[in-house]
């Protein structure tokens, strides 16, 4: 059990309706943050892994949510890695500017979960945590960082149907 | 200890220059160091650190000052630190950070950023009380230290040595970083809401078109602006 909570890491999804297509120029400053922030993530403190198309730099591409919805999907060791990154790094000028490019989400666009470590995510299971949060709120399966969860908390609730497969 | 008897531990000077010192280095600060910052000797300075360790205002851990470690290394050195929690007390009571914290979660949901950062670079440039922008760094320290944040010059490191040289070209060769979030509480739960806000805020008060200018540079534990002389290139 103890093993099993160290092994745990944090999954993030997040979604963004783009206000535009990327190729328009209203969002270039969004699309020329895009390698920067991402190699900064790479080597940020904490960092596992995170979603690209296969010969892509990044997963602006692959529209699995909707044809003007991108995605961002990532794996931290800890909840504070992903937040230093997300916000204490260059990520937060994007974050700053997000309304210059996206619609604004009436509904969660940012879910959290705990996988077990060397478990990479797929974009079904993601989209799944997400509508988890959306029909039932934070949970220990899906939540946010307001209303965060430990992966002990997530581990004791989820012991009998945890996903064993990579 | 409640917030009122932990800030009337600060009465005595010697404290008060003591925490103030300390909170001033950003980092650990050890006995002998503070003493002599505070002109008194070492026995009284650990005994008003320890006080002002109980009190809750200081943190307090142990370091090995010379690296050795084992038998014969000696003891470690007491070193303190600023305790992370806020203290605040208003007579008679008021709760604006409840206030904040609600009126950031309606803004953040109606997606009201463009109205916040325009109502914080008004109140910038109010707060600046007059028409020139801010002159230079020395000025722009002045200020953000008026307004809590704790500012300190950074030399940065991809700019040749300038020491010696004027004010004009000596300043391209530091920033101004800040070691208080005055926003901390809301900027933690509305990080890029209210840090937007913050920066908008600052652009107000130092002005856009003048010779210093505040741009985004989120680090961890620090504010997510920094000041820089607008002759630095962008990257």
């Amino acid at each position: 059990m103890t093993a099993s909570v160290h092994a745990a890491h944090l999954a993030q999804l997040n979604v963004a309706t783009l206000l535009h297509p990327l190729d328009d120029p209203r969002i270039a400053p969004f699309v020329e943050m895009l390698d920067p922030v991402n190699t900064a993530a790479d080597g940020a403190p904490g960092f596992v892994w995170r979603l690209v198309e296969e010969g892509a730099a990044d997963a602006t591409a692959l529209r699995p949510a909707g044809e003007d919805v991108i995605i961002n999907l990532t794996v931290w060791e800890t909840p504070e890695a992903l937040w230093d990154f997300a916000y204490r790094s260059g990520h937060l000028e994007a974050m700053r500017r997000r309304r210059e490019w996206f619609q604004r989400h009436v509904e969660a666009h940012l879910v959290l979960w705990w996988v077990p470590a060397g478990h990479l995510p797929t974009v079904g299971e993601a989209l799944e945590r997400l509508a988890d949060l959306r029909a039932h709120g934070p949970s220990p399966r899906a939540f946010t960082f307001a209303s965060s969860y430990t992966a002990a908390e997530a581990a004791q609730h989820l012991q009998p149907v945890r996903p064993g497969k990579p | 200890m409640e917030d009122i008897d932990a800030i009337a531990a600060l009465q005595d000077p010697v404290r008060r220059r003591l925490y103030e010192y300390v909170v001033a280095q950003g980092r650990e600060v050890g006995r002998n160091e503070a003493a002599e910052a505070a002109g008194v000797g070492r026995t009284l300075a650990a005994h008003h650190l320890d006080k002002l360790t109980e009190a809750g205002l200081l943190e307090s851990g142990s370091r090995r000052l010379t690296g050795r470690s084992g038998p014969g290394a000696g003891r470690p050195a007491k070193v303190y630190t600023r305790a992370r929690a806020e203290r605040a007390v208003s007579l008679p009571a008021r709760d604006y950070r409840t206030a904040a914290e609600l009126l950031a979660e309606a803004a953040e949901q109606a997606g009201l950023d463009a109205g916040l950062c325009a109502a914080a670079r008004r109140r910038g440039e109010a707060l600046r009380g007059s028409a020139a922008p801010c002159s230079g760094l020395e000025e722009a320290l002045a200020m953000l230290a008026a307004r809590g944040y704790e500012p300190h010059l950074e030399s940065t490191a991809s700019i040749q040595d300038a020491e010696g040289a004027k004010e004009t070209t000596g300043e391209a060769a530091a920033v101004v970083r800040m070691r208080n979030c005055p926003f901390h509480a809301v900027a933690e739960r509305f990080p890029p809401l209210v840090c937007g806000m913050n920066l908008a805020l600052l652009e107000g008060l130092l002005g856009t078109d003048g010779p210093v200018r505040a741009r985004m540079d989120a680090r961890p534990g620090a504010c997510c602006v920094v000041v820089e002389s607008s002759k630095t290139n962008i990257h």
